[in-house]
């Protein structure tokens, strides 16, 4: 709606999709574990309460505290967000963070897609203009899992100038990293997902070695060069976070 | 784009309204149906001064198409007040409070404040702040506002 009101859009046709689908977020069992399954239409507001979406995936439910505004949350979905596919989404963030998949249905059928797959550049996706996302699979979080979610912004509700989502097991032996995942909003033309292999040693080693691959643009929000700085220092601060909550550390 | 005719039921009264598909709910609520207490501020949901409640939420009537409010309870600040001029004890706080100067951004304060207490009962300072970030207001510094709806919440 901000792009036909700011005149960057100029539909033919409007096609209201609200009335399509009332279906609530649900939880379903793979061969992996739990699978929680959100309608594309599903509210921010219901990803902030919704019992299922806090226990399946604890990161969306805190991450979407930092999307708008209360107004903004009562109508903007999930499914929009993700095709809307801004490079600063906190929820594109968390989606890659997660392991999202997103069902994506046409007039020749369904697919289903790792959400990386889905976004192309600045608010472009790989979607044919006949195709729209019906559903976001998340893997649910396994009992000792860790999350965090790290945000610079001007001014609370603002768009991120950087924003990390983090998700992390340990190993039960060890202590250490068994897995990552480390997502990164506002540091390229999409909400990119660091390369795994990246992560190894302390949060701050992994940190600087995510940040060096990034080239971040500058604009009038801020440099390329900070955009970079902030990389490193929110991503260090969210697998500390995430590591401490798989931890059983709690905060 | 083909005109819809629609029922816009606001502030409990039903409107039978012709529509095109692309007017927004502000439109047809200050333009069409003349409610000056619904207000254009920047049109892409950051300022809040456009706030209506639709069957009971905040959203903003500049990101809402009036087609999509059809048949659902739509309430400005005006269905807040008793016949008359009475006022909403939410608004008796702002005054008594000094809560507005020039009033634009007040109707869309006092919607979003009644939600929060609504939800949350007795909301902590810090929550009544996060509630209003979407809500901009140019003259008053945010303090008054404060205070008038902790006074209200206490109540």
């Amino acid at each position: 709606m901000p792009m036909l009101n700011l005149r960057l859009a100029h539909p033919d046709l409007l096609i209201d999709l609200n009335p399509a689908d009332q279906r609530p977020p649900a939880m379903a069992e793979d061969e992996h574990g739990g699978l929680l399954r959100l309608p594309a239409l599903t509210r921010h507001r219901v990803l902030l309460e919704h019992d299922l979406v806090r226990r399946g995936c604890p990161l969306l439910a805190e991450a979407v505290r930092y999307v708008g505004n209360v107004r903004v949350r009562n109508r903007g979905t999930i499914g929009g967000s993700l095709a809307h596919a801004d490079p600063t989404s906190e929820i594109g963030c968390c989606a890659l963070a997660s392991g999202a998949r997103v069902v994506v249905r046409g007039p020749d059928g369904g697919r289903t897609i790792p959400v990386a797959g889905l976004f192309a550049g600045y608010w472009a996706t790989t979607l044919a203009g006949s195709e729209i996302i019906t559903d976001v699979l998340i893997p649910a979080a396994r009992p000792g899992a860790g999350w965090s979610f790290q945000e610079m912004v001007r001014r609370t509700s603002d768009f991120a100038i950087v924003a990390v989502a983090a998700t992390v097991y340990l190993d039960e032996r060890t202590g250490a990293i068994a897995t990552a995942r480390v997502a990164l909003a506002g540091v390229a033309d999409r909400v990119v997902l660091a390369d795994p292999d990246l992560v190894d040693g302390s949060a701050d080693e992994t940190a600087a070695r995510i940040a060096e691959t990034l080239e971040p643009a500058s604009d009038v929000h801020a440099s390329g060069a900070y955009r970079r700085r902030l990389a490193r220092v929110l991503t260090a601060r969210a697998l500390r976070q995430a590591c401490a909550r798989a931890a059983g550390e709690g905060t | 784009m083909t005109p819809r005719r629609i029922t816009l039921i606001v502030n409990d009264r039903d409107h039978e309204l012709w529509v095109a598909p692309s007017d927004t709910l502000l439109d047809v609520l200050h333009d069409g149906l003349g409610l000056a207490d619904v207000r254009y501020g920047c049109g892409e949901g950051v300022c809040g001064t456009c706030t209506v409640l639709l069957d009971g939420e905040p959203v903003s009537g500049c990101l809402t198409l009036a087609v999509q409010a059809a048949g659902r309870q739509v309430t400005t600040l005006r269905g807040l007040m008793g016949p008359g001029e009475d006022l909403h004890p939410l608004q008796e706080c702002f005054l008594r409070r000094g809560a507005a100067q020039c009033g634009f951004c007040t109707p869309g304060m006092v919607l979003t404040a009644l939600d929060l207490v609504r939800r949350t009962g007795r909301p902590t300072r810090d929550e009544i702040r996060y509630a209003l970030v979407g809500n901009l207001c140019r003259c008053t510094g945010y303090t008054k506002i404060l205070d008038a709806i902790e006074e209200y919440a206490g109540q």
